[in-house]
């Protein structure tokens, strides 16, 4: 018996005695009622003034990157094989359409939770002071957002994936000085940052291979980094804005 | 009077240990700048790769008998037609001068259309419709030493050169 009881004790370390200073103690010592704010304003948690946009945008997150993480075990970015694993995960593996879908749909939606998490932001003039750092934090989650739904774009191998990123690309070779063909150019069409996204001069393995570590490790990666800063800076700023 | 030996260290006197001091100071940061420096040099050039495995820019496209006077060819695989007129031979480079897609030659309608924002193009390659802001690009197109066609990507030609074989 005495067992069971310290195996409860390991997990739940506080035991059940109950009185107030248990309860705060306990909420201390919890890791995920610690990550909640310990005090939380009436207004920050009033549905219409975030509409939990933010929280949606994580919400839509963790769906892609799981869903992601099960996609990439059926995806090989060989451009001889990418296009395959496509139809095999239509029609021979169980759920897979359904798979891709789920992962599909999470990402349209996190670019239109972001887009509409920003306006909130906008609308209830939060980006103020102390919470400009904050909004600038967002512009690059907001970029990441975007870079993510490019990248993976290209990842089925597909005509629409490739002409896609025809454009895109054709596009980042038209920026402003990093762009051979853009106005005040200063690098060569086998430097600038056209050759750097498709790592060389045409789409083909090269170029899929970077878009895959950028879509599956390098922008995820980012993008976490950038989510921790975001909510740490929320908390600090003493939680959600509120009229003054 | 005798001089004390070490003067009072007012405020425009600086020791040397702080000389020294803030010497090493901002010297391990330039360490440290020059250390980050090259780690990120390094990790941009290796984005570089120093050989690229790509088709090569000059290829021959066969012997000028086998085009029809009038035609309009897709070297598959090059990106290029090949477009013989009375006057002679031009190569159009098979990328949109909008957004680089890869433009459809319709026969019975003697134009070229943009499958991914519409531009329309003449048979010689000069726009008429959509975004794009200017004619097909021309490829310098030349006859090798056996007879055959020969290609370069790399080289443009204006839009009146014709090669005559
Ligand atoms: C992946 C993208 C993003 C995630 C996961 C995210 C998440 C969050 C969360 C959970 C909050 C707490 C309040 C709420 O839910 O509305 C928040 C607040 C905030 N966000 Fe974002 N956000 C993202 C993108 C952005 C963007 C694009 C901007 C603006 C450019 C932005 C600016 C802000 C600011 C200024 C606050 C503080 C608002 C306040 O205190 O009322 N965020 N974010
Ligand atoms: S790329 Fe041809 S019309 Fe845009």
């Amino acid at each position: 018996m005495n067992i069971f009881i310290q195996m409860w004790r390991s997990l739940f370390r506080t035991g059940v005695t109950d009185s107030p200073v248990h309860r705060v103690f306990r909420v201390v010592v919890n890791f995920s009622l610690h990550l909640h704010p310990a005090r939380v304003s009436k207004n920050g948690i009033k549905t219409t003034y975030t509409f939990c946009l933010g929280g949606l945008n994580v919400l839509f997150f963790v769906m892609t990157a799981i869903t992601g993480g099960l996609l990439m075990i059926y995806y090989t970015p060989d451009v001889d094989k990418a296009y395959a694993n496509m139809l095999d995960l239509e029609n021979v593996i169980p759920f897979g359409t359904f798979l891709r879908n789920l992962h599909r749909v999470s990402a349209h939606a996190m670019v239109i939770a972001v887009s509409l998490h920003m306006l909130r932001v906008f609308l209830t003039a939060s980006y103020k002071s102390p919470r400009e750092f904050n909004w600038v934090i967002g512009v690059g989650l907001l970029l990441m957002t975007f870079l993510l739904s490019f990248t993976g774009y290209l990842l089925p191998w597909d005509q629409l994936s490739y002409w896609a990123v025809t454009v895109g690309t054709t596009m980042a070779e038209n920026t402003p000085i990093v762009g051979a063909k853009g106005p005040f150019s200063v690098l060569g069409p086998e430097e600038d940052m056209r050759f750097i996204l498709l790592g060389g001069t045409s789409i083909d393995q090269p170029t899929l291979i970077r878009f895959y570590f950028a879509h599956c490790v390098g922008l995820p990666g980012a993008l976490v980094g950038l989510m921790a800063l975001h909510f740490w800076r929320v908390r600090k700023a003493g939680g959600i804005s509120r009229p003054l | 009077m005798l001089k004390p030996l070490v003067d009072d260290l007012s405020e425009t006197t600086v020791s040397r240990r702080r000389v020294l001091g803030s010497a090493l100071f901002w010297a391990s940061w330039g360490i440290v700048v020059v250390i980050l420096g090259v780690i990120g040099g390094g990790v941009l050039r290796c984005l570089y790769p120093r050989a690229l495995y790509e088709a090569s820019k000059i290829f021959k496209v066969g012997s000028p008998e086998s085009y029809k006077i009038g035609s309009v060819n897709l070297v598959t695989g090059r990106g290029v037609w090949i477009v013989r007129e009375q006057e002679g031979f031009y190569a159009i480079l098979a990328k949109c001068t909008h957004l680089g897609c890869q433009p459809i030659w319709y026969e019975d309608q003697q134009v070229f259309k943009c499958p991914c924002h519409g531009s329309r193009f003449h048979k010689d390659g000069v726009n008429f419709a959509g975004p794009a802001p200017r004619p097909l690009d021309r490829l310098y197109l030349s006859l090798s030493s056996d007879g055959r066609l020969e290609v370069d990507k790399g080289k443009t030609a204006s839009l009146d050169y014709r090669l005559k074989a």
